[in-house]
């Protein structure tokens, strides 16, 4: 009997009871899912084709037109629930997902990055690039010349005629009778001067010429090859104090120092005149860092500049020693073995 | 040159101190390159005379002196050296002496009194070492201050004298210049002519009157050479420098430093018939002082007697008619010889004496017979002995020819204003000659001065005179004008920091190297050679930088690294003609790289770097130009390069590099235990770069399709790239390799390629069929082209 009693009462149609206890049972159907496919089964049993709240809703055409509005209402407010139940648990459980995959992903971000090596330039070339910016400021253009220069380039071009005493003081390296390599970067001015005429180019000429130059010497303060730059000012009006203003100019921005003085001492150049060593302040004390001059009459001669018109300056840079002197280095050698430990420094 | 100042100081007049002086030398262009004192400083030190000797009681190697120090009464001091003895005359520092380390008090030496001590050179510091007292004249005046009887407040100045003022090459020049410097007053000593004794003489003969303008001589018969050489003389030559020979050298030493007048002695018993100065003939000879054999040259200047050449003339006597202290008759020679027959003689020879270095620059003319006056006057006064006549031959002496210096180009050339008075007054400093018309000066330079025949000569010499430091530092004011920018052309720092950005450390390397890099490695049988190299391994000029760079990396992988990517950039050096006469310099870029890609980490697996990586870098740096012109790689060999993996790089079919593996030969060879690759390109052919122009931005986007084919194994795919490129089919925009297989499914000796293909119209949407018929022209192309078959 009292099954059958119970039979009869599942017999009474589900849209004519009260569907409210569904919503506190889905939600806990759905809050036991552990996961999406969980989920997916208890969201059928409720919304799904055959689900409780379908059933109902099926049911509702059984129904006279006046009882089915407000039993329909009834089973809506209970889909809604069940359906934003079902809203918030998918929601929880994707989050929850996410997090554990989010977790899974983390990584140590203080480890050191996947490196390429990392390359640098030369000391040297730092100087070069440098110097070239510097005079670059003030209108000067980058000459180049051969480094296997002809004797009369080298010499005799600057007023060195062969056998001068001035060759003494250039340890020249001879490739044969008629060529050398330069001993200084002084004939590119020629060169230079020369090309300037032949292209009817006229002064205001302004230059420099970096470049390697060589010497037969060796020894813990000389190296047998070395970079210098030479400088060259043709202009109307140009005299011996611009050519003092321009290196001392040149200097403190090149240390980026304003209170580096250049001395000018009297020396011999054949191919200037009147010819100076140049001296920098430098802790207290002097140190020679070039020669200079204004352009001598014979090579504007050789070129065929007029020297009543046009007056010029000319100096030359030892660009090893700027740099030794930027950087600190100590010894000249570290910039031709190519050592690595060295090198790495100028990063 | 190297002089004592006490010998300056008594030749001009100046009351700067010894600082001061040496300051303005060098700022008036005669740098002091360095300057010593003759002894370091000390007091209280006189000369002493050891009266008696006794032993000291107590002590065997110690003497108890008795010494007379020039007081009342002799003073008693203990001594240990060997050589104190009664009469002997040494220095002694008395109580209270401070001498180098030592203060001298009163002490008891082993139980005995001494008030002093008797010195060695080396404690009073004129020498290192020394073995026992100094051992002073035996007439030295006993009680005078040792720094005065020895001259010792005195210091060393050493010159560093530019080519252009051999005018200073002596005590005289030097004095006159600090003359001018200072304003001072110089006394120099006034020579006179000395009077012959005798009517002998030696007939002279200059056959060469251009080369040898004015020759004197004189005949001085009977010296005595064995007498010593006084002490004041000696020590002016020591003190500069100079050792002392004999007696009748030292003189003509010492006027060649008082007057730059190189001088010559010849024994006259040593010479046969009359003295000829010519140049030298065919197979002559002669063997020099210094026993030096030298085979002499057309153009070499000699003088001769009947014999043959016996002296290269301003050079070195010779042998054979030396003077030495036997000698009881000498020619004394004082000549003026050209300075460009001199110069670069005595170097051919590997010779600079300190006459042919005063020749070749320059000796006053004026001081030829002067000097020869007085070199007679100082023989006659040490040695004794009768001056002949003089002979005397004179041609055409140098004409110092008159300077014109105008105010106003001195004033524009130094950039400061100058009053005339001021020129004047420098110009009368020292001592030019001068008028002056319309602010110009007319200076006639004088015969010691050989710099001195332009204006800027004469404005160099002003300004050195006001002083450098008094021109001030100024800024020139002119015309400004921007520099071209071309941008087609890219700076080499670009190329620079690209191989720096790919990992690449710069090098600087010898432009000099060895010549078996150049023979073995790179292939070249005539490497351009130095003919005075610095050594044997630096003796060619280098045609390639790679020898550099394997050289640098065998240096650093001894030093504990195992990779390196180093670059350089910078010349090679090639004949540019077969004749070997003229020569051509190429820019290059160059690149090494051994080891692992990437440096050894976590994130990244060792692996050692291989070819692609690698053209990855060279296409870097190529990157500008083949935008230009079409470049490629071809298949080639190289003597350094792995033959399987060598690559010429081409640039519209010229050739601008090559990259490639290191041969295993090589690799070998350096002792490389893992692969190096090399590259390097012509940088002037890649810094052309194309300037930007816009093309419309096709609003229709392109088609991909892929396609498979199959080609022989051995076929280049820049070949099939070509061919491609070169076809230009309508609508084809791109075509790019993305697969390569060989293997199962693929014939052997075939491999198949994965082409993506890109494909675009601009005016309309690509149909289907618009494709295919793309697809199909490709297809058709590649079978004919390059035999090859779509892929199944």
């Amino acid at each position: 009997m009292h099954l059958n009693k119970k039979t009869s009462l599942l017999k009474i149609p589900i849209y004519m009871t009260d569907l409210s206890h569904l919503i506190p049972q889905a939600q806990s159907d759905f809050a036991a899912s552990a996961n999406m496919n969980e989920l997916e089964i208890a969201k059928a049993k409720y919304l799904g084709k055959i689900g409780l709240l379908t059933d109902a809703l099926k049911g509702l055409g059984k129904l006279s037109n006046e009882e089915r509005p407000a039993a329909g209402a009834a089973i809506n407010v209970v889909k809604q629930a069940v359906e934003a139940a079902l809203t918030s648990r998918r929601e929880a459980l994707l989050n929850a997902e996410q997090a554990k995959q989010l977790a899974q992903e983390s990584i140590d971000v203080s480890l050191p990055a996947r490196a390429q090596s990392t390359g640098g330039l030369h000391p040297v070339t730092l100087t070069l690039q440098r110097i070239e910016q510097l005079f670059h400021s003030i209108g000067f253009e980058v000459a180049t010349g051969p480094e296997i220069e002809t004797d009369f380039y080298n010499f005799t071009a600057l007023n060195i005629p062969e056998d001068h005493p001035a060759r003494a003081m250039h340890d020249t390296f001879y490739i044969d009778d008629a060529n050398v390599l330069r001993t200084h970067t002084s004939p590119v001015q020629i060169r230079y001067m020369e090309n300037a005429l032949k292209t009817h180019k006229t002064p205001p000429l302004k230059i420099i010429a970096p470049g390697r130059v060589y010497r037969v010497d060796s020894d813990a303060t000389h190296s047998p090859m070395f970079h210098q730059v030479e400088g060259l000012w043709v202009d109307e009006d140009i005299s011996f104090a611009n050519l003092k203003g321009v290196v001392q100019d040149f200097l403190q921005k090149f240390f980026e120092r304003d209170d580096l003085t250049v001395r000018f001492r009297p020396s011999f150049f054949p191919f200037t005149e009147p010819s100076a060593e140049m001296d920098m302040s430098w802790n207290g004390g002097w140190l020679e860092i070039g020669g200079c001059g204004m352009v001598h009459p014979e090579v504007f001669k050789h070129v065929n500049i007029d020297s009543e018109k046009y007056r010029g300056f000319a100096f030359g840079l030892g660009v090893e020693r700027l740099t030794m002197l930027r950087y600190g280095v100590n010894d000249l050698r570290h910039f031709f073995n190519n050592d690595l430990r060295f090198l790495s420094q100028f990063k | 040159m190297q002089f004592s100042e006490n010998w300056l100081r008594s030749l001009v007049g100046t009351d700067l101190d010894s600082q001061a002086l040496s300051h303005a030398l060098t700022m008036a262009g005669l740098e002091v390159e360095d300057m010593q004192p003759v002894a370091a400083p000390f007091t209280k030190v006189v000369v002493a005379k050891i009266v008696s000797v006794e032993k000291h009681p107590d002590a065997d190697r110690l003497q108890v002196c008795s010494v007379d120090v020039g007081l009342a009464q002799p003073i008693q001091i203990v001594c240990g050296a060997a050589n104190a003895r009664a009469g002997l005359v040494a220095p002694c520092a008395l109580v209270g002496a401070q001498l180098p380390g030592i203060d001298i008090k009163q002490a008891k030496v082993r139980g005995v009194e001494s008030f002093g001590m008797m010195c060695s050179s080396k404690e009073l510091g004129l020498t290192a070492e020394a073995t026992g007292l100094l051992e002073l004249d035996s007439l030295a005046p006993v009680g005078q201050d040792i720094r005065q009887y020895l001259d010792l407040d005195d210091h060393l100045l050493t010159l560093k004298l530019t080519p252009n003022r051999s005018d200073c090459l002596s005590l005289t020049g030097i004095a006159r210049d600090v003359a001018a410097i200072t304003g001072a007053a110089t006394c120099l000593e006034e020579i006179k002519s000395v009077p012959n004794d005798t009517a002998d003489r030696l007939n002279a003969v200059v056959a060469e009157q251009q080369a040898c303008p004015r020759y004197c001589g004189r005949l001085i018969t009977g010296v005595n050479a064995k007498v010593s050489t006084p002490a004041w003389l000696v020590k002016r030559l020591e003190r500069s420098g100079l050792r002392s020979i004999n007696v009748l050298v030292d003189v003509t030493n010492y006027v060649l430093l008082a007057l730059g007048q190189p001088m010559h002695a010849f024994d006259s018993a040593k010479l046969s018939g009359d003295i000829t100065v010519r140049f030298a003939q065919k197979n002559e000879s002669l063997r020099l002082l210094n026993e030096q054999e030298v085979s002499l040259k057309s153009d070499d200047l000699v003088i001769a007697d009947g014999s043959g050449p016996i002296a290269l003339a301003g050079i070195m006597g010779g042998q054979s008619t030396s003077v030495d202290e036997a000698s009881t008759a000498v020619f004394l020679e004082s000549a003026y010889f050209t300075p460009t027959v001199i110069a670069g003689k005595a170097r051919r020879l590997g010779l600079s004496t300190d006459s042919s270095y005063r020749f070749e620059r320059g000796v006053d003319f004026a001081n030829t017979r002067l000097a020869l006056e007085y070199a007679t006057q100082l023989i006659k006064q040490l040695c004794g002995g009768k001056a002949g006549e003089v002979t005397e031959c004179l041609g055409v002496l140098p004409n110092r020819l008159p300077v014109k210096l105008r105010l106003s180009r001195l004033v524009s050339v130094l950039g400061i204003p100058f009053a005339e008075e001021k020129v004047a007054q420098l110009l009368t400093q020292l001592g030019f000659t001068y008028t002056l018309e319309q602010s110009v000066f007319t200076v006639v330079p004088p015969s010691y001065r050989f710099d001195i025949s332009i204006e800027e000569d004469l404005i160099e010499e002003v300004a050195r005179l006001h002083g450098y430091d008094h021109i001030p530092t100024q800024a020139p004011v002119a015309t400004l004008s921007m520099l071209e920018a071309p941008e087609a052309r890219a700076h080499q720092a670009v190329l620079r920091d690209r191989m720096v950005a790919a990992g690449y450390q710069e090098l600087v390397n010898y432009s000099f190297v060895d010549e078996a890099w150049e023979s073995d490695l790179l292939a070249n049988p005539k490497p351009i050679k130095l003919k005075n190299p610095i050594a044997s391994n630096l003796s060619v000029m280098r045609s390639s930088l790679w020898g550099g760079l394997l050289d640098s990396l065998v240096y650093n992988l001894n030093r504990k690294h195992d990779r390196a990517m180093l670059f350089e950039l910078g010349a090679s050096y090639h004949y540019a003609t077969a004749q070997q006469t003229s020569f051509t310099e190429t820019t290059r870029i160059a690149g090494l790289a051994y080891g692992s890609a990437k440096p050894e980490q976590w994130a990244a697996a060792a692996d050692d770097v291989d070819f692609f990586e690698i053209k990855a870098h060279v296409d870097a740096l190529l990157s500008d130009a083949s935008a230009l012109l079409p470049l490629s790689y071809e298949k080639a060999e190289h003597s350094a390069l792995h033959p399987g993996q060598t690559a010429r790089i081409l640039q519209d079919g010229k050739p601008i590099g090559w990259l490639g593996k290191l041969h295993p030969k090589w690799q070998q060879h350096y002792n490389l235990t893992k692969s190096t690759f090399l590259f390097e390109l012509d940088v002037d052919a890649i810094l052309n770069r194309r300037i930007p122009a816009y093309q419309d931005v096709s609003k229709l986007l392109p088609v991909r399709r892929d396609l498979a084919v199959v080609v022989d194994a051995s076929m280049p795919v820049s070949v099939m790239m070509a061919a491609i490129k070169k076809a230009a089919i309508p609508m084809l925009m791109d075509v790019a390799l993305f697969d390569i297989y060989q293997g199962q499914g693929v014939a052997e000796n075939k491999k198949s390629l994965a082409l993506s293909v890109l494909m675009h119209d601009t005016q309309k949407t690509l149909t289907d069929s618009d494709a295919d018929t793309v697809m199909a022209n490709l297809l058709q192309l590649l079978q004919d082209e390059c035999n090859a078959t779509l892929r199944n």
